[in-house]
């Protein structure tokens, strides 16, 4: 589904990504952790295309199109969805309102009818069950004095009722408490099936009890260090990411 | 230069004369003295230059550098009026076709006991004494050469009159239409509203323009809020590219009433609007909001000025502008609390959001504060949309422009939201979302 081969990233004049290999099938979970600072949020927005960031290398295929070549919403209408660290506030515009804009804007991109406001109805009831969100909360202005974990859920009630082929959750647990995290997580399990896949993005390993991950991957200082199984997680859980860094940072000076 | 400014104000002053002659017997009456004061007023002060400080980023050379024909005929058709209609447009509504009232095309449906309506040179002949006691009592005319103009052929315009303790319930809904197709035209419109005691009445001037010429309106407006009484006031402007509009809205608030203003600037090539309002009342209320889209070159000033005579008085402002391609705003918010006023309570906020690198904004607060046990706030902002808010919409598959132009919405709607006469409202809405989604 997603091939990125050789990614390399930077804003202003930083470089961040270094040069990213990652292969995702249908069905499948990975999960991206890594030290703060190491650059997850970055491959994230990549990913989704934030123009902020300079594309100085290599190459991002998603069912065979150059995801690179794609704006942000046509990545969106291709099946790209990415739950953001930080929502931003949107003054004025509901959460409602919000989706049927960008549910029928992509529905223009695939060339389907627009829906009713009916259909929205009776569709985004059967969507609030999903992450257990109020319709009080879609009324408002969307993530306008939202707490941390209705930003969250939101994301979340927004990604069910887009139902992407590639989620990326960039740190949906963080803020959250244990049961919000239960809460959030199992609305994600629910989502997903053979035809779609996840990436989570996270620096503990407490939100992947819940979604359990087919792959875990290490990212430090811009680069895929270390890939393995869901026990890697449970490593990282116990020693940290100090050992992982030393031997990064051992072979780096070695080359040097 | 000066030649040609000198040839629209030496025009306007043998119009007066021609009008003048007209006059007869009424020559002689007081409000005509008034008028050959404004005149003379008119004469001393000229059009102001860039050099006054009122007008230092209002530049009035267009309009000037051009003549006018003054209460032009127009031949408007069945057809014309169905293009310039409003829908669901109920109530008192009024026409004034090149600043002359049409009766023909107007209706009155509240009943004369609740209301008095009249144009303005009837209801002197018939309400001389509510005239004489309102009549150019509240303006700026000594300051302002545009009042003293529009004073000076104070022929036409819309007397309103409430008596006390009517409520009335359908809106007047004036409409100043202006038709350039075939020449520069000109109209002054001038009204006079006098709402008594505990009455309550919503007003709406909604002003449009039609052809390709030039037009110049200059538009004056005095308000009467009796204690207790209530008025919701409406500005409406949607006129062409070619148009030069001047507007004043001149109040004066007893004790205990309750005014709001609402100024909407959607369409205008250059667009002055001045709203000054005086609180004479203790636990008055003023409510000023305005909203401006100006695109291509357009040109939208809006100057406040809100006077606090006596004490616990409220006003309350809120303005906000969003500015495409190559236009410009201005904001001028006057705030005066005068010694006795204390305990008021002054909020005033401008918001404006620039779409395009060429678009620019001026605004200006100016408080001058006299009293000491006082709450005073004002803000002023210009920025752009916020990047943040536009990716993490496009991220959700919204265009960029779609995106931008939900933005827009959302914060035009806060004014929007303001308005209580749905039909204006309505109108309004329909207006600025086709301005917004305007490339
Ligand atoms: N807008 C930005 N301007 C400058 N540096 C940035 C910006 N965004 C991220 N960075 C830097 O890029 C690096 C990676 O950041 P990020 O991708 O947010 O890491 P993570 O999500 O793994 O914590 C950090 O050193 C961060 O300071
Ligand atoms: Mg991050």
């Amino acid at each position: 589904m997603l091939t990125i081969n050789n990614l390399q990233a930077k804003i202003g004049e930083k470089e961040i990504l270094k040069g990213i290999n990652l292969e995702i099938k249908a069905g499948e979970v990975h999960a991206i952790m890594g030290p703060n600072g190491s650059g997850k949020s970055t491959l994230a927005s990549v990913l989704a295309g934030r123009e902020d960031y300079e594309v100085t290398g290599g190459s991002v295929d998603f069912e065979g199109k150059d995801l690179l070549d794609l704006a942000p919403e046509e990545r969106a209408a291709e099946g790209i969805f990415l739950a953001f660290q930080y929502p931003v506030e949107i003054p004025g515009v509901s959460t409602t309102n919000f989706l049927k804009t960008a549910v029928n804007e992509i529905r223009k991109y695939r060339g389907e009818e627009p829906m009713d406001a009916v259909q929205f109805l009776k569709m985004f009831k059967q969507k609030m069950a999903y992450v257990n969100i109020d319709q009080s909360l879609l009324n408002r202005a969307l993530n306008e004095g939202f707490s941390g974990g209705e930003k969250k859920r939101n994301e979340i009630f927004q990604m069910a009722v887009l139902e992407p082929k590639l989620a990326i959750l960039d740190e949906t647990d963080s803020g959250l408490d244990i049961d919000a995290l239960r809460i959030v997580a199992e609305g994600v399990n629910k989502l997903k099936s053979s035809e779609n896949a996840t990436i989570v993005v996270t620096h503990y390993q407490r939100l992947l009890d819940y979604i359990v991950p087919d792959y875990v991957h290490v990212l430090y200082k811009g680069r895929i260090v270390k890939s393995g199984t869901k026990e890697l997680a449970l490593e990282l859980e116990e020693r940290g990411y100090d050992w992982i860094k030393a031997e990064v940072d051992a072979q780096e000076n070695s080359i040097a | 230069m000066t030649t040609d400014k000198q040839d629209l104000k030496a025009q306007l002053i043998a119009d007066f004369q021609l009008a003048e002659g007209k006059l007869n017997g009424a020559a002689k009456s007081a409000i005509h003295v008034t008028r050959q004061k404004a005149l003379q007023t008119f004469n001393q002060l000229g059009f102001p230059t860039t050099k006054h400080e009122e007008w230092k980023y209002s530049n009035v050379r267009g309009l000037v550098n051009q003549t006018y024909e003054f209460q032009a005929d127009s031949s408007l058709t069945a057809e014309d009026l169905a293009q310039l209609s409003i829908p669901n447009l109920e109530g008192n509504i009024l026409y004034f076709i090149n600043g002359v009232y049409n009766e023909a095309l107007s209706s009155i449906v509240s009943p004369a006991s609740e209301l008095v309506l009249l144009p303005l040179a009837e209801a002197i002949k018939q309400y001389p004494a509510v005239v004489e006691k309102h009549f150019n009592q509240y303006t700026d005319q000594h300051e302002n050469a545009f009042t003293a103009l529009n004073t000076a052929f104070s022929f036409d315009g819309v007397f309103i009159y409430v008596p006390a303790k009517k409520v009335v319930e359908k809106p007047i809904i004036l409409r100043f239409i202006t038709d350039a197709r075939q020449a520069n035209v000109a109209a002054q419109p001038r009204n006079l509203i006098v709402v008594e005691k505990r009455a309550e009445v919503q007003i709406a001037e909604a002003y449009r323009s039609i052809g390709e010429h030039s037009t110049f309106t200059n538009a004056v407006t005095e308000i009467y809020v009796a204690e207790e009484a209530n008025v919701d006031y409406y500005k409406v402007q949607n006129e062409s590219d070619q148009a030069y509009h001047i507007g004043s809205t001149a109040v004066y608030q007893e004790g205990r009433s309750v005014f709001t203003a609402n100024t909407v600037t959607a369409n205008g090539g250059f667009v002055r609007n001045n709203l000054q309002i005086k609180i004479d009342g203790e636990f008055a209320e003023a409510n000023m909001f305005g909203l401006y889209i100006p695109n291509a070159k357009q040109h939208i000033d809006n100057h406040t000025a809100v006077d606090h005579a006596k004490p616990n008085a409220n006003s309350n402002e809120l303005y906000k502008g969003i500015l495409k391609d190559k236009s410009t705003g201005v904001f001028n918010g006057k705030i005066f609390v005068r010694q006795d006023a204390q305990k008021t309570n002054a909020f005033q906020s401008c918001k404006n959001v620039l779409v395009s690198d060429e678009a620019s904004m001026n605004t200006k607060p100016q408080l001058e504060i006299w009293a000491d046990d006082v709450k005073c706030s004002h803000g002023t902002t210009t920025g752009q949309l916020n990047h943040d808010a536009l990716f993490y919409m496009q991220a959700r598959g919204i265009s960029k422009d779609a995106a931008k132009a939900l933005l827009m919405l959302a914060f035009a709607q806060e004014v929007i939201d303001k308005m209580r006469i749905p039909s204006i409202k309505e109108y309004l809405e329909g207006l600025i979302i086709e301005k917004i989604y305007q490339a």
